[in-house]
């Protein structure tokens, strides 16, 4: 095992990180608190409780898991993706690392920095919102799955990419709407038949019900379900990867 | 001579179909200086590429260091340093960080001594804190050789290091491969300047067409496919080459003052006395007279129109 790689790709990819501190954390950060203030705060104020919740405190698992799925994509796809454009992929290449010293170097450094962003917004809804988290360490591992998960989502991304455009795409077209389709700011047991049923083909409802449960004991689906879907989205984004390093799709003619 | 680069039956064919590798048999000897020249699209870079990891081979075996490439990955690549011919670097990283990266990605524990030592080697080290992007175009060429050597290679590829760096660097550059090369490194470089070539290479080889035409000692190549000749000023303009003379490898500059004659200096009898003793005879006077020998380049030109 190369461990001199994959920390030098980790320390590498959070570096960029630091660099652009604005935009990789402070925006994020950002963005969700104003959720929190007009959501939460604001209007929250005048809903009633669901499952027992506060509309407030309801919705924090999934603004975290928003921000958290949308940012381990960007953070992994970019992470791959700027050295294919600008050429220096060449190193990684020729270097002697295996597939998955790669894979842990990037995806390691994305879920990291995806990891970081959801317990700083957990930390900044604590100003707006009084929440309690009932299974912290189930809350952990959420996050850590979905971070992982998705940031190797983005690996993939990233290499599926030949121009930015590209790497907008899923995120902004597809993640994004996922997330807000499902159950982030309501519970999918409010939705009339058919779209409860139909909302169930979106796998982000597993995520973000897995998340609250670890929240508030309360789930759209049952926990089991979640865990089994996050783990089985986890396998096939490996199951991704391993066919990207074997056929040297888009990395290696 | 023990081989350092044993190439074996490469072939590489692309998606789209290209060959861009024929059958190629290449063994790079252990602390030479290897040239390997070719037109644009002869299949250099391929090569190159193929050797050190970044494209896959369709067939055929490469060993570096005895090492295999595909089965004995690590090793062999591990001893191996590349500079590419584009100038790909992080721009927003500061030379000591993209130094230092690169010697992790080789599996090497931090050593700042060592990288103190590349970097002051390559007039680098005031610019050590400094952001590449912020860097000329000749200190980023520095950059990618001290990236390429942070891990103390024993095989280093130049592919076209000198491409569009000014000559006061390219002479910095030959001395510092020079120096590689006293230090035991096996060096293989691609170039267009077949001067630099001429200057450095202990070993020259011609690719064309994705197949290799020669490999052959850069000194035998000169005496073997040189030519040369002996360009004589005449004191009045000839308009063609008298009869008595055709037997000769003779030709007329231009306006007929001057008479070329070609010829091989390893011949034993090179005429050059019957030649001017026949002139005399034909009262054809002589003013002035010099020899030039074939180039690098002269040889490099005739070899790749011939295939």
């Amino acid at each position: 095992m190369n461990l001199y790689a994959i920390l030098a790709i980790y320390k590498f990819e959070m570096a960029r990180t630091w660099r652009t501190l604005m935009q990789s954390i402070a925006s994020p950060v950002l963005s969700t608190t104003l959720y929190f203030v007009v959501f939460g705060t604001a209007i929250g104020s005048r809903m009633g409780e669901i499952d027992g919740v506060s509309y407030g405190a309801f919705i924090i698992p999934g603004l975290v898991m928003l921000s958290l799925l949308s940012e381990s994509i960007s953070n992994a796809s970019f992470g791959i993706f700027f050295p294919k454009f600008s050429g220096t992929i060449y190193e990684v290449l020729s270097a002697p690392v295996s597939p998955f010293e790669i894979v842990a170097g990037y995806v390691g450094a994305a879920a990291s920095k995806s990891m970081l962003l959801g317990l700083l917004i957990l930390a900044t809804a604590r100003i707006f919102v009084d929440y309690q988290i009932e299974h912290p360490v189930w809350m952990i591992c959420f996050l850590a799955l979905t971070a992982v998960t998705f940031s190797l989502f983005g690996f993939i991304i990233g290499i599926w990419a030949d121009d930015f455009q590209k790497l907008q795409v899923i995120p902004l077209m597809v993640i994004t709407p996922l997330t807000f389709l499902g159950g982030a700011f309501y519970s999918i047991n409010m939705l009339p038949e058919p779209w409860q049923s139909i909302t169930l083909f979106n796998p982000v409802v597993y995520l973000i019900s897995g998340f609250r449960w670890a929240f508030y004991g309360v789930a759209d689906v049952h926990i089991a379900v979640s865990f089994g879907m996050t783990l089985f989205f986890l396998t096939l984004c490996l199951t991704g990867i391993w066919w990207i390093f074997r056929t040297g799709y888009r990395i290696k003619s | 001579m023990e081989s350092v680069i044993s190439v074996q039956a490469l072939d590489k064919t692309y998606d789209s179909g290209f060959s861009a590798l024929r059958n190629v048999h290449l063994d790079i000897h252990k602390g030479e200086i290897f040239a390997l020249l070719g037109p644009n699209g002869a299949g250099k870079t391929t090569l190159i590429s193929i050797i050190c990891g970044i494209v896959n081979p369709t067939v055929g075996t490469v060993k570096a260091d005895g090492y295999d490439i595909v089965k004995d990955y690590r090793k062999a690549r591990g001893k191996i340093g590349l500079v590419p011919q584009e100038l790909c670097t992080d721009a927003f990283e500061s030379v000591w960080a993209t130094v230092s990266f690169s010697r992790g990605l080789f599996g090497k524990a931090p050593n700042p001594a060592y990288l103190e030592q590349v970097l002051r080697q390559l007039s680098l080290w005031e610019k050590k804190d400094a952001k590449i992007r912020e860097l000329s175009g000749g200190m980023k060429r520095r950059v990618m050789i001290a990236k390429a050597l942070s891990h103390e290679p024993d095989i280093l590829f130049l592919d076209e290091p000198t491409a569009g760096v000014d000559v006061e660097l390219r002479r910095d550059m030959w001395e510092m491969v020079r120096e590689l090369r006293e230090r035991g490194v096996t060096i293989i470089l691609t170039t267009h300047y077949i001067e630099e070539a001429e200057e450095m290479a202990d070993r020259i080889g011609v690719i064309n067409k994705g197949e290799i035409i020669l490999v052959e000692d850069k000194s035998v190549l000169m005496d073997k496919l040189g030519q040369k000749q002996l360009h004589l000023t005449l004191d009045h303009p000839l308009e063609e080459i008298p009869s008595g003379l055709n037997g000769a490898s003779l030709a007329l500059g231009e306006g007929g003052h001057t008479l070329i004659y070609s010829y091989d200096s390893h011949d034993d009898n090179v005429g050059v006395a019957n030649l001017l003793s026949n002139l005399s005879t034909q009262g054809i006077n002589v003013k002035d007279l010099h020899s030039t020998e074939s180039s690098l380049e002269d040889i490099f030109v005739n070899l790749v129109k011939e295939h």
